[in-house]
């Protein structure tokens, strides 16, 4: 096959993301732009500025990061641990900690909101130790641990993939030359496996900042994050101009962080999943 | 000495915390009390009342279709695009790469309501419309896991067979296909684990009476949890970890299949 | 092999599109979307078997849900059930069919007082069939609650209870509770008592454990809570589950909400949904459906063949005294709706 042809295998593929990815895209900003009468306005996409929308887009954000670090936190000396064990039980062990994300996302949170309840297995278990217990379903801190649970996985895998790609030989040269372990941490390890967090930081961070499923669940009503806003403004006001606007401004944000993110470091993108 | 007990200890909380959850679920299933604390027995009540529950079975029918079928579509389209951007010069491929990578940057609920937006437009929603939906978030997975298989394959060898008189389909089924097979597999794979997990996009596509697991059990959530769902839980979790364990342990798959 | 694929492809392609239309375009089916938890579904796999006509059936969960899911026009239903204000906002958007009352004849079975009651947003009768009925009140633990006090909606705000307080999630719901404390129309536009009550709601949220629609009444049987804004059938059914709780309609007032039956004008199959409607009046289905809701029902048949204990529960059955001190919610024109949302979005924004 020549190559011009072998490019036309693409067709369909070009066909489908026009039809598919770009004229939806579209379809979000002519809603952005225009009022109910289908005349040009900027309303929606400043709409962000509203006091409202501001409270919850920054409360997003906060928890967001906050999930994004606890996960990083949390995962990078497990991913040490996890490559430094023997070759045989690595295959087993890594499975073991990717299986909870093939449960269903709904079970997962389910599964945490029958933990937290008032009555719940970890508040009895604290009654029963005379401890007092605690009353965080429905406030954001039960939100952010449903968030860490569901996106942990997100973390631990590229990470982890990218350590194992670490050459040993390399860290054995700088034994060699006299490194000691922090060097060799600081000096090779964290630099290496940079990518595997950058892509690590973005599959967390997104589904976090965007999240609506878990607040709406775990938050009680009371959580309101920028993904529960647009939610709303389609399924409960049905102003999809403002839904439309503040989604484009959701998008334009994601993608300014994410071009931050991939400016610190190796162009690893989502390859690394 | 004590840094192994250190990271024995670290592995076991993480552990703890990943499954406490699911094994707190799978013991409720078998609560024969509705009470989230009371043991009242063994009870294998809420399996029957699961399985006699219709709405949650066809749900769970549809789930499997739609991942099956969108994860197939998604591959041969996949596969198809991976070969077709391998050809081409650099300039087109870098335009194509950053296009495929839209759909995996973007939010959920924004592809969702971009999707609705489009299809609310043109047709009805229905089942086809989750269904080209996930079809639309799966390709790039499948593109990702392709491409970098075929730019590892030997060139020289699928030429070196042309000149040698073998028809382009024959040199690719017997010099390309098989170099490229683990990643195919691990992106359809991929693409139906994202199709069964997805949620914000089948909320908003779907038409009435359209349910996958996700969307029903968000439903049911929000009408107040009944015990059925802990055993749908259990079976999820069951299966699941028979596929993993036969993916990871399996014939086939070995090292390739990294999620 | 770009044949072969293309075969495939196309094949695949089919498969999928006739196993989706295959559904859809079938012309002996009924779209039906109604609140969550209010119909058995038992009931609609009779009426499956009886008539051979496939339901597809939708649930959503405030009114306010219901009308985008119609307005969004992806999905063409046949029959709708919701509460008299959104209804009369559909009926002025004239986005309401005529029933035709001969192809229901089982209509009979239902009481006229009920209808009577619709013609506040269906003056003629003309497009609604009754469903159920009932009021907003107090879900509450006997043992956990002040008796004395669970009489006016002060006791929402009384800090004895925080954190054991769940308000419903539902914009109108919400703002009815603030505004009857304040002694206002549930319906009122003005500006300084909207915002009155929208900072009696802030004011509130601390002590709020959270906001629910379906769930409260679970809630509150599991003990979670210890009282909640809920809908008079909601806690008749949570009543059967647990002796320690009650339930009473504050002195202030309340609201008074019938949930009526309709067709769209959208609406393709027209013959099935009168159908299912003559089909829900029936005295064994309607009889089957109230035990399963546990809401007030207009059907004669069905209250006279209860219990005597049951038909005067005033859980269930409210009691003249109690509805004529409600209200009944109408329908606001898109400002006020715009405000009514904004606010409430601040409220549930409010730290």
């Amino acid at each position: 096959m020549s190559k011009l042809k072998r490019q036309l295998l693409a067709g369909p593929y070009i066909l489908w993301m026009a039809g598919f990815i770009l004229l939806p895209i579209a379809m979000v900003l002519y809603y952005a732009f225009t009022t109910t009468s289908g005349s040009f306005t900027f309303l929606n996409v400043t709409s962000i500025t509203f006091s409202v929308h501001l409270k919850a887009l920054a409360l997003s954000l906060k928890l967001a990061l906050l999930c994004t670090i606890i996960c990083l936190v949390l995962s990078y000396p497990l991913a040490m641990i996890l490559n430094h064990m023997k070759t045989k039980s690595q295959g087993f062990i890594v499975f073991i900690f990717i299986l909870p994300m093939w449960m269903n996302f709904m079970l997962r949170i389910l599964a945490w909101r029958m933990l937290l309840s008032n009555n719940g297995i970890i508040n009895s278990l604290l009654g029963t130790l005379g401890l007092p217990a605690i009353d965080i379903l429905n406030t954001p801190t039960a939100v952010v641990f449903c968030m860490v649970y569901d996106f942990l996985p997100f973390m631990i895998l590229p990470i982890y993939n990218a350590m194992t790609r670490i050459q040993t030989d390399i860290i054995e040269a700088a034994k060699d030359l006299g490194a000691g372990n922090i060097t060799i941490f600081f000096k090779i390890t964290v630099p290496l496996t940079m990518s595997g967090v950058i892509s690590g930081i973005i599959m967390v961070f997104v589904p976090a900042l965007t999240s609506f499923a878990i607040s709406d669940l775990l938050g009680g009503g009371k959580v309101l994050l920028i993904g529960n806003v647009i939610e709303q403004a389609f399924m409960q006001e049905y102003n999809w101009n403002l839904g439309s606007g503040l989604s484009f401004v959701l998008m334009i944000f994601v993608i300014a962080s994410m071009a931050l993110m991939n400016s610190r470091g190796d162009d690893q993108g989502a390859g690394v999943l | 000495m004590i840094r192994k007990s250190a990271e024995r200890v670290y592995l076991f909380l993480i552990f703890l915390f990943l499954y406490l959850p699911i094994g707190v679920l799978i013991v409720l299933s078998f609560n024969n009390s509705k009470s989230k604390v009371v043991w009242g027995g063994f009870t294998l009540n809420w399996y029957k009342k699961l399985f006699s529950n219709s709405a949650v079975m066809e749900a769970f029918y549809t789930t499997i279709f739609i991942s099956l079928a969108s994860a197939a579509i998604a591959t041969l389209l996949g596969v198809l695009a991976a070969l077709g951007i391998d050809a081409m010069k650099k300039h087109g491929q870098a335009v194509m790469l950053g296009a495929t990578n839209i759909p995996l940057l973007n939010a959920d609920i924004v592809t969702g309501i971009s999707m609705m937006l489009l299809f609310v437009r043109f047709t009805r929603l229905g089942m086809n419309t989750v269904l080209i939906a996930h079809i639309t978030f799966n390709i790039p997975y499948v593109i990702l896991n392709v491409l970098p298989k075929l730019k590892q394959s030997s060139h020289t060898a699928y030429e070196a067979a042309l000149d040698l008189g073998a028809t382009p389909l024959y040199a690719f089924r017997k010099i390309v296909w098989p170099q490229i097979l683990p990643g195919v597999l691990s992106g359809f794979l991929m693409a139906m684990t994202m199709s069964l997990d997805d949620f914000s996009v089948t909320y908003f596509t779907k038409g009435a009476g359209i349910n996958t697991l996700s969307t029903i059990i968000y439903t049911e959530m929000r009408k107040g949890i009944r015990p059925e769902m802990y055993a749908l839980s259990t079976i999820l979790f069951l299966i699941a970890f028979i596929l993993l364990l036969f993916m990871n342990f399996g014939p086939t798959a070995r090292k390739e299949i990294q999620l | 092999m770009k044949k072969k694929l293309l075969c495939v492809l196309a094949i695949l392609m089919l498969f999928c599109f006739f196993s989706g239309c295959g559904q859809k375009n079938s012309s002996n089916t009924l779209i039906v979307l109604n609140y969550g938890k209010y119909i058995d579904p038992e009931i609609l796999e009779i009426f499956e078997e009886e008539t051979g006509i496939k339901v597809e059936y939708e649930e959503y969960i405030t009114p306010e849900n219901m009308y985008t899911k119609y307005k969004a026009g992806a999905i063409d239903y046949d029959l709708i059930c919701t509460s008299d204000y959104m209804i009369e906002k559909l009926i002025q958007e004239n986005e309401v069919s005529e029933l035709n009352y001969e192809n229901i004849p089982l209509v009979e079975n239902l009481e006229q007082t009920y209808f009577d009651f619709s013609k506040s947003f269906d003056p003629e009768n003309k497009y609604t069939l009754p469903y159920f009925f009932g009021t907003v009140g107090i879900l509450y633990n006997k043992e956990i609650v002040d008796e004395s006090k669970v009489n006016s909606w002060d006791i929402l705000w009384d800090e004895d209870y925080s954190g054991q307080i769940i308000m419903a999630d539902s914009v109108r719901d919400s703002f009815m509770v603030a505004q009857k404390r304040l002694g206002f129309s549930l319906n009122t536009t003005d500006e300084a008592e909207l915002r009155a009550a929208q900072k009696l709601l802030i004011q509130q949220k601390p002590l709020v454990y959270s906001y629910l629609v379906d769930e409260a009444q679970d809630e509150i049987v599991a003990e979670n809570a210890a009282m909640a804004v809920v809908y008079s059938g909601e806690a008749g059914y949570a009543l059967e589950f647990n002796d320690k709780l009650a339930f009473t309609v504050p002195k202030e007032g309340s609201n008074m909400w019938i949930d009526c039956w309709f067709i769209p004008q959208r609406a393709k199959h027209t013959e099935n949904a009168e159908k299912f409607l003559n089909f829900l009046c029936r005295k064994d289905i309607a009889m089957m459906n109230f035990e399963y809701v546990y809401y007030a029902t207009p059907n004669t048949q069905v209250k006279d063949a209860l219990d005597p204990k049951l038909q005067e529960n005033p859980t269930i059955f409210p009691p003249t005294e109690i509805l004529e001190n409600c209200e009944v919610l109408k329908s606001l024109d898109d400002e006020a709706t715009m405000k009514y949302n904004l606010y409430w979005k601040e409220i549930k924004s409010a730290d």
